[in-house]
């Protein structure tokens, strides 16, 4: 595309907010009710986190996995993909995530969590809060996105989850979800969509968080 | 001419009540107002319809049917000319279902793009947005953007050559690579040009506009509300004075009369997903343009909005 540098985010941007918010209306429609059992897995979740099972790094990794893979199928190819081709590329960048945390969670386990507030309250935040704001901004019940089958409280509630991780592995964990809230901010701010700062809000927060700790370990380091 | 804005708004009850008091109907107000394509001669209304963002609804029933309404309403007040193009998601497939839907009306002007780096597979990208409106040829094609213009014109040309499209032309928006767009406009025998014109972004009529003339190349113009922001900003502020003197009934045709209302230009494409909307909209195509005087009424008092 010449000179693509002119271009802003709502030259690009293809649909209605009204559009998306019937997109998220239809898919819930049709997956229904793979909601509870999505929530489901997102409080089994909750109460692993809160048990020291040697084997619950395994268990929250397969769980996140099928999310990421059902919400590249059955979201972005079947429903996105209807309104824009990139959905064609989140799908790949969805089942990349879901690869990614089936190798280093599943067959590796280097997922290895901590107890920490604020990736607790992240994660909770995806699980319980995200979906109760929709209605809070103007969209019905029916449209709103939930934790597991939708793209944004997934991704977020990933980040919230690997905050409590230990090691590296979580910063290669962490580049997906992340690229996906930017950019799925960046979508609904085009639109101005009210809930456009959740995502945005999401990665900012995130990548201070885990980088705080870092910043005290260097300094200890250097003393 | 300067502008005395008090004595603009002081007059708005009577130009308001007069276009109250007297319902515009397409039937109450003659023939639709046209424009020949200049290589040509065809006339088209100086209004038509676009696609960007409205008809792309997907595989939504309920809103496809509503984009259906839109296209009969649409035809019903004499409208010809629909665009659309391969970047604007599933809209081409949604203009597709309108059109079965009403039997494929025979009045139907259909203007798409090819929108693809590779000139190699230009041909298979409009073939398949055929297939998607379910028309048995384009008839105009526009290189989208002017996006690997110099490998799709052969192409368009080549298909005009052989009957497989009537219309060549380019399309740029927002006023980017008017440059280039001059360049084309000098040096390749194309039909149509599309640029960006709207009462406020009236770049093209420095040289884009004039060169059309002068070249005889139709020009649509693409953008006439600035994607909704231009309605939105002057809605709450009443029509200029003697919007009457031209029938104009809402801010939507009067934004649209001005782009209609110069010379060089052949139609406005509006894009919209309300059938109420669309009638307005073509609602513009009907009765008096604004002259040159107007015109420039309109342009400062927009501006003083």
């Amino acid at each position: 595309m010449s000179e693509w540098w002119t271009y802003t985010l709502a030259d690009i941007q293809s649909f209605s907010l009204q559009t998306w918010y019937r997109l998220f209306e239809l898919y819930n429609r049709a997956i229904w009710p793979a909601h509870i059992a999505a929530v489901g897995a997102g409080v089994w979740i909750w109460f692993l986190l809160r048990r020291s099972d040697v084997r619950r790094g395994r268990v929250i990794a397969a769980i996140l996995a099928g999310s990421w893979l059902w919400i590249a199928i059955a979201f972005h190819v079947a429903r996105y993909a209807t309104l824009t081709w990139s959905a064609r590329y989140y799908a790949w960048g969805f089942g990349l995530e879901a690869g990614l945390l089936l190798w280093s969670g599943v067959i590796r386990g280097r997922i290895v969590f901590e107890r920490r507030a604020a990736g607790l309250a992240i994660f909770l935040f995806a699980l319980v809060a995200q979906p109760m704001l929709g209605p809070l901004f103007g969209r019905s019940w029916r449209q709103v996105e939930v934790f597991g089958v939708a793209p944004d409280p997934t991704a977020i509630a990933t980040l919230g989850l690997l905050l409590l991780a230990t090691g590296r592995v979580r910063w290669e964990l962490m580049v997906l979800p992340l690229l996906w809230c930017a950019i799925s901010g960046a979508t609904l701010l085009s639109m101005k969509a009210p809930a456009a700062g959740i995502p945005l809000a999401a990665d900012v927060i995130v990548v201070i968080l885990a980088l705080a700790p870092r910043r005290r370990n260097s300094r200890k380091e250097a003393r | 001419m300067t502008l005395d804005r008090r004595a603009l708004l002081a007059s708005l009850a009577a130009a308001g009540a007069a276009s109250v008091l007297r319902p515009l109907s397409p039937a109450g107000r003659g023939p639709i107002v046209t424009r020949p394509i200049p290589s040509t001669g065809e006339a088209l209304p100086v209004v038509g319809l676009g696609s960007w963002i409205t008809f792309n609804v997907g595989d939504d029933v309920d809103a496809r049917d509503s984009c259906a309404r839109v296209l009969g309403a649409f035809f019903q007040d004499g409208g010809r000319v629909i665009d659309s193009s391969p970047m604007y998601g599933s809209s081409q497939e949604v203009i597709g279902y309108g059109l079965a839907k009403l039997r494929r009306p025979s009045q139907l002007f259909s203007a798409d793009k090819v929108w693809i780096s590779s000139g190699a597979r230009g041909p298979s990208q409009i073939e398949e947005s055929r297939r998607h409106w379910g028309v048995p040829r384009f008839d105009l094609l526009q290189v989208h953007n002017l996006m690997s213009w110099e490998e799709h014109l052969p192409t368009l040309f080549a298909m005009k050559k052989a009957g497989r499209v009537r219309y060549v032309g380019v399309t740029t928006s927002e006023g980017r690579r008017h440059a280039d767009m001059e360049k084309v406009m000098r040096s390749q025998p194309i039909d149509f040009v599309q640029v960006t014109y709207n009462v406020l972004d009236r770049e093209v009529e420095d040289r884009i506009l004039p060169l059309a003339r002068e070249r005889r190349i139709a020009v649509i113009c693409n953008r006439p509300f600035r994607r909704g922001a231009l309605i939105q900003q002057v809605a709450r502020s009443p029509l200029p004075p003697r919007a009457g003197e031209i029938d104009c009934a809402n801010w939507a045709q009067m934004l649209l009369k001005f782009i209609a209302s110069h010379p060089a230009v052949t139609c406005a494409i509006p894009a919209t997903s309300r059938a109420d909307h669309v009638r307005q909209n073509v609602g513009a195509a009907y009765g008096r343009l604004p002259d040159e005087t107007m015109r420039r009424r309109l342009i400062a008092y927009v501006q003083s909005l």
